[in-house]
């Protein structure tokens, strides 16, 4: 029997364990995988006090609920996320960008996300087992997770009981913009006409409801290509855009083949992927070309706004609507902590 | 040989050998493959990831917190003339059992028609040719394999299917393949291999390795049932279809 154990009481349209991926072994066709939007996954663990680079579970949309069994768990919600927790069959409202603590028998339900389509849930004290360097769930091999598979209602998780420590907010989530999602051209730009690339650099186009951690297919005007349509297969990365016979692109994600014989026009750059990735059906995108250098300048910026980011979380402050749930913890050093801290 | 290199985003690139699949320009991509990963196991090449070496091309996945574009291709640039000369990449022989009966082969008939054989003879081609492992990807542990009979040369499916079963065997484009995992897949199917192809408690978790060369052993339904048996019970050890055990292995993972 488990002592203390995160009940996956509803898995919501899509939850699987990742961490930052599996590297190193694409060359035996095996993909990254990993957290599709890597800086929810740090804010995320940042949030329970774990290391940046512990597992989380990664959801999408709502429905995802979550029960405390045995004893306290802290857990953290990083995305746009509208939260409810049950304490004792009364039920109350929370925004995400926060840690609690869940009591035995407390739920936790992500009712809906107010924006994107990807939530990330920290939980303190876990220890999974790591297949080939990492716990990310890859299901086509049974890699990483739990027995290698996505979550389902009933899956017990073990974890450790909370620890004494102060429950942390993010004062200021970045906003998820409209800006356009900055695209390398290549490695097959040469298969398009460069009329073709400019086109692709100015239309709009939309994402379908054909979207998982593989990738997403849109839909818009038809990229023509020059001549074949098929190459002989070559790497893919995460963020290659295919474009197989019909013109409509297909943008590859953590999960996605390792190889393929399509042409690729461009590569989304690393900073911008996961702001697609959590693109909704139905929701216009446009692509701008930048040079391979200054996209290499745009990650490191990135990171800086991560690191940034990670650095502001502070102190759940006391009154207003959290406080309930700070006092549900019944961890006295707690709620002392965050009373001292309050600026 | 005229190389080019390739943008592929902010954390990779391509270096392309050529585009066409030829046994010099799989020995120059695996020559400059190993190169890369002794200079790394020695201290050299900061913030490379990791490198995927395909038919005529290595892709050099790189952190660029760590390193970039430019640093790395310096560093490569004195490698790739001597990978233009490099030996041919040696491998393993293996002699892999394969039903073609009934419900295993479900192309096998259209194959026929395609190629103007009879089934068997599509059979005696594929079973009888040796093929040579040219790279592994899309799926985990899924070889890519050439020196297909020309006569077996078929473009893909029109139709991709939803749904290939595990083990699949698969001619298409000039090359044959098995299915390690359920996916979907445009390839024809011609029959089953009861050999797991990944498995992440061996030591190296993908049996075949590119330079591997491959025979095809015709078994039937009951053999295949038994085989597959043996095989989940972990009664058989696949190296038993390894008939060359004198030759030393390629470079699996970084």
């Amino acid at each position: 029997m488990i002592g203390v154990a995160l009940e996956v009481m509803a898995p919501g349209s899509y939850a699987s364990f990742q961490d930052l991926g599996r590297r190193g072994h694409r060359r035996i066709g095996v993909p990254w995988s990993g957290a599709l939007d890597p800086r929810l996954m740090r804010i995320a663990n940042a949030l329970v006090g774990n290391d940046e680079a512990m597992p989380v579970i990664e959801c999408f949309d709502g429905g995802l609920q979550l029960a405390a069994r045995g004893g306290v768990i802290r857990v953290a919600v990083a995305g746009d996320a509208l939260v409810e927790i049950e304490v004792a069959g009364r039920r109350q409202v929370l925004a995400g960008w926060r840690s609690l603590c869940l009591a035995d028998g407390d739920v936790l339900r992500l009712r809906r996300l107010e924006r994107g389509r990807i939530a990330v849930i920290g939980i303190e004290g876990l220890a999974l087992r790591k297949t080939l360097g990492s716990s990310s769930t890859y299901p086509r091999a049974a890699l990483g997770g739990i027995d290698g598979r996505a979550l389902t209602a009933g899956v017990l998780i073990p974890v450790l009981p909370a620890t004494a420590r102060r429950e942390l907010m993010l004062p200021e989530p970045t906003v998820v913009d409209a800006a356009p999602i900055r695209v390398v051209a290549g490695p097959q730009a040469d298969h398009f006409s460069a009329a073709t690339l400019r086109a692709f650099g100015e239309n709009e186009y939309l994402v379908t409801a054909d979207a998982d951690r593989m990738g997403l297919r849109l839909e818009g005007p038809a990229l023509e290509h020059l001549g074949a349509r098929e190459i002989i297969s070559d790497a893919t990365v995460p963020g290659s855009i295919q474009v197989p016979g019909n013109g409509q692109p297909i943008v590859l994600l953590a999960d996605a083949q390792t190889a393929g014989g399509y042409p690729k026009i461009a590569t989304v750059i690393g900073a911008d992927l996961p702001r697609l990735a959590a693109s909704r059906p139905g929701k216009a995108v446009r692509f701008e070309l930048i040079e391979a250098s200054e996209a290499e300048q745009l990650a490191r910026t990135a990171e800086t706004q991560t690191r940034a980011l990670i650095a502001s979380l502070r102190p759940l402050l006391i009154g207003g609507v959290d406080e309930a749930a700070i006092y549900a913890c019944n961890l006295v050093s707690g709620v002392v902590d965050a009373l001292s801290s309050i600026d | 040989m005229s190389v080019r290199l390739l943008d592929a985003g902010d954390a990779a690139f391509t270096i392309e050998f050529g585009d066409r699949i030829d046994p010099a320009m799989l020995a120059a991509v695996h020559a400059l493959d190993t190169e890369m990963a002794r200079q790394q196991a020695a201290g050299g090449l900061p913030g490379l990831i990791e490198t995927m070496p395909t038919f005529r091309s290595l892709t050099v996945f790189f952190d660029p917190l760590l390193t970039g574009r430019s640093s790395l291709i310096e560093a490569l640039h004195p490698l790739l003339q001597a990978a233009e000369h490099a030996e041919p990449v040696q491998g393993r022989r293996w002699q892999l059992p394969v039903c073609y009966e009934g419900h295993a082969g479900p192309d096998l008939a259209d194959i026929a028609q395609a190629s103007g054989l009879s089934v068997d003879d599509v059979i005696g081609l594929h079973s009888g040719t040796e093929v040579h492992v040219y790279m592994l990807g899309f799926l985990p542990g899924f070889p890519f394999m050439g020196n297909v009979a020309p006569a077996l040369d078929l473009p893909r499916r029109s139709q991709p299917r939803v749904r290939v079963p595990p083990g699949s065997v698969a001619i298409a484009v000039g090359l044959t393949a098995i299915y390690p995992w359920e996916s979907p897949g445009g390839w024809h199917l011609l029959g089953l291999c009861p050999v797991p192809l990944f498995d992440v408690t061996r030591a190296r978790p993908a049996l075949l390795q590119v330079g591997d060369r491959v025979g095809f052993e015709p078994v039937s339904a009951t053999e295949f049932e038994r085989l597959s048996e043996a095989l989940r019970a972990g009664d058989i050890d696949p190296a038993i279809w390894q008939t060359d055990t004198s030759v030393p292995v390629a470079r699996d993972a970084a």
